[in-house]
């Protein structure tokens, strides 16, 4: 637990520090008066068009699916890799060969659904 | 195992604070100086890269680089941070405040929550978590927050379409990161950083790039690859790519609000690269070669030295990379991670419990 409190602790100086340059620069830096150019959107000198909520790839949406699956299932094989050389070259109640076979089944689930997704077209990217 | 007697997790200055100061009062000083000291390490990382960066890119293509600033142009970069913290913050029409300024702090800060579980030497590391490899993968998913949030609160297109991209990339590169990482826990046995360096205690043939036989190696690179990719720099650098996209999702940033980007993006630079040493390269060890007088030598000399010395290496990597490779486009880009990368991770794992199963590693 101690452990943890130092990096909230950590978290804090560290947001301090990035906070505290900002404000610096805020009260630092020069400023030039307020004009309507100055405020508008970049589009490469041109007018903005419209608003920057547009459409986009749903793509995007999909990978991040994708993502969240994959890493959760890749932590789910925490445990199991964590205790392994434990298993190897210790006794203890499981074997080796146990634990490889359960490794390798949850790593063919995985790569099955990998599989599926490809054959799916989720990977394509037009 | 190894004796880690001859390593102590505490070193003179917390040991002489906590005989001098009761209790509480010590753990607290000794807390405040390793956040202290991580924070020095932050704000001279980016100095020193910023540096090396241009120095480097300058010399790959025959020039001299910066030299009127300093000695070979040493203090160019506070040159540079001195300018950008006097210039003024702009916020484009419509906007969103609270994000816009949020999304910079969000990335500075996380980008160095890493850094305090990074064992820099046997006795200098904030805290050693048990789960410092979960800690690690958790938290380097906080980085892409800042990117998306600062992408989408700026209301410009290139911004918006940077941040989406910068976005899918890291976090698709992240699964092969997090498998990579899981591998080297399989390998260890442990998820705690500072055993994973002893893990590998012994002659260089013992660090995990080469204990591993020829898997070890093809782990590191993929490794260097996925990391390369997960901090968008080229050639993996689709969402700033400026023919496309000017500036991604920094397009709109000034000032101070870009200099935290740029200083999020470095230490992020750090970071994965002091992640390779820690993992594949024996961290903090010496190299060793079974030569006794030489190997003396080596131990000799601190092992933060050791550490700086091998990720400062592995970073010369990633700007060799970006002087090397051409660009590809972002479906190759993807095609990569989930066609190659993943399944090779997932090979690389089964083998890899083979290989612990059958006492070979």
């Amino acid at each position: 637990m101690a452990s943890y409190t130092i990096i909230g602790f950590a978290i804090f100086l560290g947001a301090l520090f990035v906070g505290g340059g900002i404000i610096a620069s805020m009260l630092l830096a020069f400023r030039t008066p307020h004009s309507s150019n100055k405020v508008q959107a970049y589009e490469c000198a041109e007018d903005p068009v419209g608003d920057a909520r547009i459409r986009f790839k749903v793509s995007y949406y999909l990978f991040a699916l994708l993502f969240l699956i994959f890493d959760i299932e890749s932590l789910f094989l925490f445990p199991c890799v964590k205790i392994f050389r434990t298993v190897a070259t210790q006794a203890t109640a499981l074997s080796p060969a146990f634990l490889l076979g359960e490794l390798s089944v949850f790593i063919l689930i995985l790569f099955t659904g990998l599989i599926y997704v490809w054959k799916k077209g989720v990977l394509r990217w037009e | 195992m190894i004796d880690t007697s001859r390593f102590p997790a505490t070193n003179a200055i917390g040991d002489f604070i906590r005989a001098t100061l009761p209790g509480p009062a010590a753990e607290l000083t000794n807390i405040v100086l390793a956040v202290l000291a991580i924070l020095t390490v932050v704000g001279l990382t980016p100095v020193a890269l910023i540096w090396m960066e241009r120095k480097v890119a300058a010399h790959f293509q025959a020039r001299l680089g910066p030299m009127r600033v300093g000695y070979h142009g040493l203090l160019q970069p506070l040159a540079d941070g001195i300018k950008l913290i006097f210039k003024e913050v702009m916020k484009p029409e419509g906007a969103d405040t609270f994000v816009f300024f949020l999304a910079p702090i969000l990335s500075a800060t996380a980008s160095f929550m890493v850094l305090t579980v990074i064992p820099f030497d046997h006795h200098l590391q904030v805290t050693d978590l048990a789960g410092g490899v979960l800690y690690v993968i958790a938290v380097a998913g906080l980085g892409i927050m800042g990117v998306l949030l600062a992408g989408w609160s700026s209301n410009n297109k290139y911004s918006l379409l940077g941040a989406m991209r910068s976005g899918a990339q890291m976090i698709s590169y992240e699964i092969s990161l997090a498998l990579l990482m899981l591998l080297i826990v399989l390998l260890s046995g442990t998820a705690s950083l500072r055993e994973i360096v002893f893990s590998q205690a012994g002659t260089v043939l013992d660090w995990w790039i080469f204990k591993f036989p020829l898997f070890g190696l093809v782990a590191f690179v993929l490794f260097l690859i996925s990391s390369t990719a997960e901090l968008n720099r080229a050639p993996f650098d689709m969402a700033e790519a400026e023919s496309e996209l000017t500036g991604g999702f920094t397009t709109e940033y000034s000032g101070i609000s870009f200099a935290m980007f740029f200083l999020a993006e470095f230490v992020n630079m750090f970071m994965a690269a002091s992640l390779t040493t820690t993992f594949f390269l024996g961290g903090f060890l010496a190299p060793q070669f079974g030569l006794a007088p030489l190997d003396r030598v080596l131990d000799a000399i601190p092992g933060f030295l050791w550490f700086f010395l091998k990720s400062y290496s592995v970073i010369f990597i990633y700007m060799w990379f970006r002087w090397t490779f051409p660009r590809p486009r972002v479906d190759q880009l993807m095609n990569l991670e989930w066609k190659v990368l993943v399944p090779a991770n997932f090979f690389l794992l089964l083998v890899a419990g083979l290989f612990v199963a059958m006492g070979l590693v």
